[in-house]
């Protein structure tokens, strides 16, 4: 990403889901002038959700004190959201997209969030550093 | 601080849940309890009216996964109603449509059980 008028903000909070909307409500503040359309910020924010619940469920386990650092930046080409913990190791590819007929049969419901994420953003990618830190990087162009 | 609630109306043996504001993975147990306290109760024919649902992630769409196999096995369904487009968008990409009853108004779809119910009376004559 270039360095052209480039907006930056960046939030920091406990891994509980208690904390999903506010992290909602700073990526739909901060990117209210990025030049997407609604439902496009709509989706962005829908994403990070997902994101932050995998890390609240999976990365922490369900511990409240872990830290999630959300990044937020943006030029006029594209929006970039890098989130980082400091919870366990989480290998996406071992992630199936969701069979949602399989599913019901098995009556399991993971996976639909890492699933909506790809669906709702140009690009997602995992970066890992074991024992030290887990980065999920979304972007989206802006035309 | 996101908020959201649920109201249940008997209707007839329709139980409608009208869910409201904001579905996440922070407010899905809400939505849970109920499911679990009709089940509980023997009532499996639901209807879920989202006329007031501002938002849902999947941690709110798993809650109809985690459930509705059950109500299903017990002759019941969960139907769903009035939603709005986004949240419509959102069960259509994970496929939902193809697994779940979707009105868009809730007379239709406690009618459509009781329609069911008379069907299955002519049946056993």
């Amino acid at each position: 990403m270039g360095t052209t008028n480039l907006n930056k903000s960046e939030i920091s909070v406990k891994s509980r889901t208690e904390n999903l909307s506010l992290i909602r409500d700073f990526v739909s503040s901060k990117t209210s002038d990025a030049g997407l359309a609604k439902d496009e910020i709509e989706n962005v924010m829908l994403a990070v959700d997902e994101a932050c619940t995998n890390i609240i469920k999976h990365a922490y386990n369900s511990f409240p004190d872990g830290e999630i650092v959300i990044k937020l930046e943006y030029n006029s080409d594209k929006l970039l959201v890098t989130i980082i913990d400091h919870g366990s190791t989480f290998d996406p590819n071992g992630i199936p997209d969701p069979d949602l007929q399989k599913y019901y049969r098995d009556g399991r419901v993971g996976g639909l969030g890492m699933f909506l994420m790809k669906t709702l953003m140009d690009d997602v990618k995992y970066i890992t550093v074991p024992g030290k830190y887990n980065q999920v990087l979304l972007s989206k162009r802006i035309n | 601080m996101a908020e959201f609630s649920t109201a249940i109306i008997d209707r007839g043996d329709v139980s409608v849940i009208n869910v409201s504001g904001y579905l996440d993975a922070h407010t899905a147990p809400t939505l849970e309890s109920n499911f679990t306290e009709l089940i509980d109760n023997n009532k499996f024919k639901i209807v879920v009216n989202f006329k007031d649902l501002a938002y849902i992630s999947s941690a709110g769409l798993g809650v109809f996964m985690a459930y509705v196999e059950k109500i299903r096995d017990n002759a019941g369904d969960i139907k769903l109603t009035n939603m709005n487009e986004k949240v419509y968008n959102i069960f259509d990409l994970l496929g939902f449509p193809l697994l779940y009853e979707i009105f868009s108004t809730e007379d239709e779809a406690v009618n459509k059980f009781n329609k069911s119910d008379k069907v299955g009376n002519d049946e056993s004559k």
